[in-house]
C-alpha cells in the first residue's frame, strides 16, 4: 500500500489522546450499527509503487495506440505534435497540485495564466469575452445554446447535421430537459444546406449553430450564416476547431455572436477523448451570459497589477438556484496546457500547423483521386485538413487496415445511415509524404 | 441620512414620487450591507413591475440581491450611468445612484410604503 | 513581485517551435478557400522556448499548492497527489489513445475503465457506474436527469417538479436542479447540524422528485437519521442523491448504497486523488442502484465475458452527457490510486482523514468558536465572530495566514454558520505541519485581540497584497486585446 500516510503509532496515540478518545473507532461511534459496513472492501489489497506500475503496464500494453499506429483519425480530437516543454511545464507541483484560485495573493500564477488563456482565445476567435474553460466541447456547445435562449428568450435552436453528432447528442440529452427544442437541419454537398435552412428560421429562433469546419471538414458560409441568424433576431453559435483558426478568418469577424468548440487540438494528449478542453468565447453583449470561471486584472494596495476571479455574483457558489449554471471545476491545466502551446507556437506556428494539415491533406486527397480508383468523393465544399471519401465495404477495409498497423479513418454510418461506406480521414503536419503514400497504396491494395 | 422626503419599503428601496412618476433606488444601508456594488441588472423601459415584485438584481463583489419594486408601474427611464459607474449606488444612493424612473399604474399604493423616521427603526431591528 | 504577460514580452521573428519541412507540392489556399474566409491576422504572441519556459515558471512559483505547503480548504480534500500516477496516465497505450479507434485496439483501456467502475461501485455500495461526468457538477447535472427520467418512465414528470436541498448544501445543489426547471425548496439544519426532520417531514409532499444530500454534510457531521430520512424521501416516491464531495471521510466504514441512496456522484479530484490543476480536470463519476442502471448514460462500457465492449444500445438511457467516455487521464490516475492504497488503505485514509480533523478541531476551538461542538468527520466549521468586537472578520484571519505560508480554509460557507472558518486536513498531512499550522491560528487569535489592524491589512509577504475587487468587477479588464486604458 502507499506511503502516503504520515502518521506514526505513536502520534495516532498522541493525538487521541489530545482529542479524548480511546481509538479512532470512537470517532465513528455515531454512525448508527445497521449504516456501517461490516466486513472489510471487496478490493484487492494495496500494491507497493513498482507492483502499481507493473499494473499500469499492463493495461497500458493492452492498447494500440497511435505511437504504433499510424493514425488518420480526426472527429474532433486530432494528433497532433506536442512540444516536450508542456510536459514539464505542467507537471510542476505549483500548477497541478493548486485548486481554483480562490485566495488570490497566492494564486497569481494560475490566475494570471488563465487572462492570458482567455486573451489567447479571444484573439484566435475573434470575440471579445473568454471564460477559464468548459469541460470539453459537447458541454461547452450544451452552456452556449442555454447562453442564447438566456439572451433571446427564445427557446427554439437549430441545430444542423452538419454539426458533430456527438455534441448534437449531448444536447440533445442535456438541454431538451432545458425547456429548449433543438431543431435539426439537412445538408448539402458537405455543408448546411442554406436554402433549406432559410426557411427554418424564424422569429422564435434563439441561434443556429455551425461548425468552423463542420463534423465532415467543410468550411461553412459563416457570414451567410450570421446573417440568416441576425435578420431573424438570433445568435449565430460556432463551434471551431482551434488548429483552423490558424488559417480561417476568425468567427467573430464573420459575424458569430458565440464561439466554443473541443481545445483538445492545442497541444493537449488524445487520452482517449479526455481530459480535453471545452472553450468558451462571445461578444461583449453576452459578458453577463458567460457561465464558469472569468479572470480580470485589477490593481493590489500599492497599485500593483495583479489577478483576480472575476464577476462572481454570476456563479452557482452566490446565487445558487439563480444562477445560469451549476460549472464549478472546470479543466484550468488544460486551459493551461493549451496556454502553453499557443504561446510556443504563437503567431506563426498556429498558421503552420494548420497549414501542413491543409496541404498534407489536400495532397492526400489529389493522390487518393489519381492512384485508387474505388475511392470517390461525395462533396466539393471546401474543406482544411480533414474530408470525407466513399470506399466499398468501408466497415471491413477498416479492419483490415488495423491489421496492417493503419487507423484508417472513422466511419461516418454510426451517425448518417445515409452515409455508407464513407469515411472521415484527418491529415495533422505529423503526418509525413511516405505515410500519406502508404496509406494510398494500402488503400489500393486493400481495393483492388 | 435617509432623507425625510422620501417613501421607504422594508425591503430597503426608496421612492420619490411626483404626481405619477416616482424614481425609486435601494436606500443607504441596502447599498452599506452589500459592500461594493459592481452591477445592476435593470428591466428596459417599457417593462412593467409590479408592486412587491423583483424587477431586478444588484451585485455586488461577492453577494447578490434581489431589488422588488416599492410600487407598480411602467419603467420609463432608467439610469444607463449605472452601467459605467455602479459605485454611484454606495456613494450617493439617493442622488446619481437612483435605479428607475417609473410611471405608476397605482398611486395609492404608496400610501403603503413608511417615511423616513419609520424606515430607520426597522433597520435598527434587522441583521443584528 | 509580478511577471510581465506573455503579451509583453513578445517579439516579432522570435519562434519557440519547429515543425518537419514541408514534405508534399505547396499548393496555394486561395484556390481553395474563398479569400474572405482566410485569415490575414492572428494577434498571438511571437516567443522563443527559454522565453515560454522562464514565462510558465516564474508564474508557477507565484501560486501556493499542495506541493509546496498544508491547504487546509474545506470541502475540496486537497491531499497528496502521488507522483506515479502523473507517470501511468502518460503512458503510450494510454494517452496516445484516439477515442474512435476500434475496440480491438483498446481491449486495455476498457478493461481500466470496466475494473474502475466496480471498484467505485464497491466502494460506494451502487451496483452500476458511468465514468462519463467531467467534475461534481456535471455528475450532479447527470444524476438529477436520471431523477427526471425515472419519473417520466413512471409518467409522473409532469407532478415530480420538487427537489429538496438542505440550506447547508453546496451552491452546486440547487444550481444543477435549477438547470433542469427542477424547484428548489431548502430544508433546515437541526441543532445538531443534521436535517430537520419536521422541516423534511413538511416538506416532502408529493410533488418532491429528489432530495441531494451531503453526507458527512458541509459541516463535516455525520447525519445519524439517515435512515429515517430516506424513509421520507422513498415514501413519496422521491429519490436520494448522494453528493460525494465528503466520500473521503466514509471510505471502508459506511456506503451511500447502504444507507438508502439511490444515486451518488464520486469527485475523484477530491477522494481519489487525483491533482486538481488550478481547477480542474476533474470526474464526476455516477452511481446508481440497479433499479436505475439503465438510465445510466450511453455509451456504456460492457464485458461479455470474452471482450469488452462500447455498447449504444440502451432504450431507457438519458443519452450522453459530454462527448468520449469520460476524462480518461483522470480516471486513469484514480484507478492507480484504488491499487495503491487497496482495501486496507482506502479505509486507513478515511480513519487518518477523520482523525487528523478532531485533533485539529479540539486543539482550535480553544481560541476559536466552533460552529457544532461534536464529533466530525473529516473536516470542521469554526467561525471568527470571536473576532468581531475588534473589527477582525474571517476574510481578514483567512487573508493572515497566508503570511504565515498556508492556503487559507474555506471561509465563509457553508451559508448558515456566521463568518465560517472550514478546515479540512485530509489524511497526508503529518501531526507536525498541524501543530504548526494550529500555532499560526494561536499567533493570529492574539494578533486580532493585541494588534487587529495588522490583521485586517494582511497579507504582507505575497507575490501582491490585497486586490481590489470592486474595480475588476466594475470595469472589467478580461482579455489583453481589449484591457482598460
Amino acid at each position: 500500500m502507499g506511503s502516503y500516510l504520515p502518521h506514526t503509532q505513536a502520534e495516532v496515540k498522541a493525538m487521541l489522546e489530545a482529542i479524548g478518545v480511546k481509538s479512532i473507532d470512537d470517532l465513528f461511534a455515531e454512525i448508527p450499527a445497521e449504516l456501517r459496513l461490516n466486513r472489510p472492501l471487496n478490493l484487492p489489497a494495496g500494491l507497493s509503487e513498482s507492483e502499481t506500475v507493473d499494473e499500469m503496464y499492463e493495461m497500458a500494453g493492452g492498447n494500440y495506440g497511435t505511437t504504433e499506429m499510424l493514425s488518420f483519425l480526426g472527429a474532433g480530437i486530432y494528433d497532433h505534435y506536442i512540444p516536450a516543454a508542456i510536459n514539464h511545464l505542467l507537471l510542476r507541483g505549483d500548477f497541478f497540485t493548486a485548486y481554483t484560485p480562490y485566495q488570490a495573493e497566492i494564486s497569481q500564477g494560475t490566475l494570471q495564466a488563465i487572462y492570458e488563456y482567455q486573451s489567447l482565445i479571444c484573439g484566435l476567435t475573434g470575440m471579445d469575452v473568454s471564460n477559464a474553460s468548459m469541460y470539453e466541447a459537447g458541454t461547452a456547445l450544451v452552456e452556449a445554446i442555454n447562453m442564447a435562449k438566456a439572451q433571446t428568450g427564445r427557446s427554439r435552436v437549430i441545430l444542423p447535421e452538419t454539426v458533430h453528432p456527438e455534441y448534437r447528442r449531448v444536447a440533445k440529452t442535456i438541454n431538451t430537459q432545458m425547456g429548449i427544442e433543438l431543431v435539426s437541419a439537412p445538408s448539402e454537398d458537405g455543408v448546411t444546406d442554406l436554402a433549406k435552412l432559410s426557411e427554418m428560421v424564424d422569429d422564435s429562433t434563439a441561434a443556429i449553430v455551425a461548425g468552423y469546419p463542420n463534423f465532415f471538414g467543410s468550411v461553412e458560409d459563416l457570414e451567410a450564416l450570421a446573417n440568416m441568424a441576425h435578420n431573424a433576431g438570433a445568435l449565430l453559435i460556432v463551434t471551431a476547431d482551434p488548429i483552423a483558426l490558424g488559417m480561417l478568418t476568425a468567427p467573430g469577424d464573420l459575424g458569430a455572436d458565440i464561439v466554443c468548440g473541443e481545445g483538445q487540438s492545442l497541444g493537449i494528449p488524445m487520452s482517449f477523448g479526455g481530459p480535453s478542453l471545452g472553450f468558451m468565447a462571445c461578444k461583449e453583449a453576452l459578458l453577463r451570459k458567460v457561465p464558469g470561471r472569468i479572470t480580470g486584472a485589477t490593481c493590489d494596495k500599492s497599485g500593483r497589477r495583479g489577478f483576480v476571479l472575476t464577476l462572481q455574483a454570476r456563479e452557482q457558489h452566490i446565487r445558487r438556484e439563480k444562477a445560469g449554471s451549476n460549472i464549478c471545476s472546470n479543466q484550468a491545466l488544460m486551459a493551461l496546457n493549451a496556454t502553453i502551446y499557443m504561446s510556443l507556437l504563437g503567431r506563426e506556428g498556429i498558421r503552420d500547423v494548420a497549414n501542413q494539415g491543409f496541404q498534407k491533406a489536400h495532397h492526400l486527397k489529389k493522390e487518393l483521386a489519381a492512384k485508387v480508383p474505388a475511392v470517390s468523393f461525395p462533396f466539393a465544399a471546401p474543406f482544411l485538413h480533414e474530408f470525407v471519401i466513399k470506399v466499398p465495404n468501408a466497415k471491413k477495409l477498416l479492419g483490415k487496415m488495423v491489421k496492417q498497423g493503419v487507423l484508417g479513418g472513422v466511419l461516418l454510418e454510426r451517425w448518417y445511415p445515409n452515409l455508407k461506406d464513407h469515411l472521415l480521414v484527418a491529415v495533422t503536419e505529423k503526418r509525413t509524404a511516405e505515410e500519406l503514400d502508404f496509406f494510398c497504396e494500402l488503400l489500393g491494395g486493400l481495393t483492388k | 441620512m435617509n432623507p425625510p422626503n422620501l417613501k421607504y419599503t422594508k425591503e430597503h428601496e426608496w421612492a420619490r414620487i411626483e404626481g405619477k412618476i416616482a424614481v425609486i433606488g435601494i436606500t443607504e444601508y441596502a447599498a452599506h450591507q452589500l459592500g461594493d456594488v459592481v452591477f445592476v441588472d435593470m428591466p428596459h423601459v417599457g417593462t412593467k413591475l409590479e408592486k412587491g415584485k423583483t424587477f431586478g438584481v444588484v451585485e455586488s463583489v461577492k453577494t447578490v440581491s434581489d431589488i422588488f419594486a416599492p410600487l407598480s408601474g411602467k419603467v420609463v427611464r432608467k439610469n444607463d450611468e449605472l452601467d459605467a459607474d455602479p459605485a454611484h449606488v454606495n456613494n450617493d444612493p439617493y442622488g446619481k445612484g437612483w435605479i428607475l424612473e417609473i410611471e405608476l399604474s397605482n398611486p395609492a399604493e404608496a400610501n403603503e410604503m413608511i417615511d423616513a423616521a419609520a424606515y430607520e427603526k426597522h433597520c435598527e431591528t434587522c441583521g443584528h | 513581485m509580478t511577471e510581465p504577460l506573455m503579451f509583453e514580452l513578445s517579439v516579432d521573428g522570435r519562434r519557440g517551435y519547429t515543425l518537419p519541412k514541408l514534405d508534399v507540392p505547396e499548393i496555394d489556399p486561395t484556390d481553395h478557400i474563398p479569400a474572405k474566409m482566410l485569415r490575414k491576422e492572428l494577434p498571438l504572441p511571437s516567443l522563443s522556448e527559454i522565453d515560454v519556459v522562464r514565462h510558465f515558471t516564474r508564474l508557477s512559483r507565484l501560486n501556493h499548492a499542495v506541493d509546496v505547503g498544508f491547504y487546509p480548504l474545506g470541502s475540496c480534500t486537497m491531499k497528496y497527489n502521488p507522483k506515479v500516477n502523473e507517470d501511468v496516465c502518460r503512458l503510450p497505450g494510454l494517452a496516445d489513445l484516439h477515442p474512435y479507434q476500434p475496440e480491438e485496439t483498446i481491449q486495455g483501456a476498457l478493461e481500466l475503465l470496466h475494473r474502475l467502475e466496480l471498484a467505485l461501485g464497491e466502494i460506494c455500495g451502487m451496483d452500476a457506474f458511468t465514468l462519463q461526468p467531467a467534475a461534481g457538477a456535471h455528475g450532479e447535472l447527470t444524476g438529477l436527469l436520471i431523477i427526471k427520467a425515472y419519473h417520466r418512465k413512471k409518467k409522473n414528470a409532469k407532478t415530480k417538479t420538487k427537489i429538496l436541498i438542505p440550506d447547508a448544501g453546496h451552491g452546486t445543489n440547487p444550481a444543477s436542479a435549477a438547470m433542469l426547471g427542477f424547484e428548489v425548496v431548502n430544508v433546515k439544519t437541526s441543532e445538531r447540524g443534521g436535517i430537520d426532520l419536521d422541516d423534511l417531514r413538511a416538506k416532502t409532499t408529493p410533488d418532491v422528485a429528489g432530495l441531494m444530500l451531503t453526507n458527512p454534510n458541509t459541516l463535516g457531521l455525520f447525519d445519524e437519521n439517515l435512515a429515517e430520512i430516506a424513509k421520507i424521501v422513498h415514501g413519496v416516491d422521491g429519490l436520494l442523491y448522494y453528493d460525494g464531495a465528503n466520500l473521503n471521510a466514509i471510505m471502508g466504514w459506511s456506503r451511500p448504497g447502504d444507507m438508502g441512496f439511490d444515486i451518488v456522484h464520486v469527485n475523484l479530484h477530491k477522494t481519489f486523488s487525483t491533482p486538481h490543476g488550478g481547477g480542474g480536470p476533474g470526474a464526476g463519476p455516477v452511481g446508481v442502484k440497479a433499479h436505475l442502471a439503465g438510465f445510466l448514460p450511453s455509451p456504456r462500457v460492457l464485458f461479455d465475458g470474452k471482450k469488452f465492449k462500447i455498447s449504444d444500445k440502451h432504450a431507457d438511457s438519458i443519452g450522453p452527457v459530454r462527448t468520449f467516455l469520460g476524462s480518461f487521464g483522470v480516471l486513469v490516475r484514480a484507478y492507480a490510486y484504488i491499487l495503491t492504497l487497496g482495501a486496507e488503505g482506502l479505509k486507513d485514509a478515511s480513519s487518518y482523514a477523520v482523525l487528523n480533523a478532531n485533533y485539529m478541531m479540539r486543539r482550535l476551538q480553544k481560541r476559536f468558536k466552533l460552529a457544532y461542538d461534536r464529533t466530525c468527520k473529516h473536516e470542521f466549521v469554526l467561525t471568527g465572530k470571536p473576532f468581531a468586537e475588534k473589527g477582525v472578520k474571517t476574510l481578514d484571519i483567512a487573508k493572515r495566514l497566508l503570511d504565515y505560508g498556508y492556503h487559507a480554509p474555506t471561509v465563509y460557507f457553508p451559508l448558515i454558520v456566521e463568518e465560517a472558518i472550514m478546515i479540512e486536513p485530509t489524511e497526508t498531512e503529518s501531526k507536525q505541519t498541524m501543530d504548526e499550522f494550529i500555532t499560526a491560528m494561536e499567533k493570529i487569535a492574539d494578533e486580532a485581540m493585541s494588534d487587529p489592524e495588522k490583521v485586517k491589512g494582511a497579507p504582507y509577504n505575497t507575490p501582491v497584497t490585497r486586490l481590489d475587487e470592486a474595480l475588476a468587477a466594475r470595469k472589467p479588464d478580461i482579455n489583453f486585446f481589449k484591457r482598460r486604458p
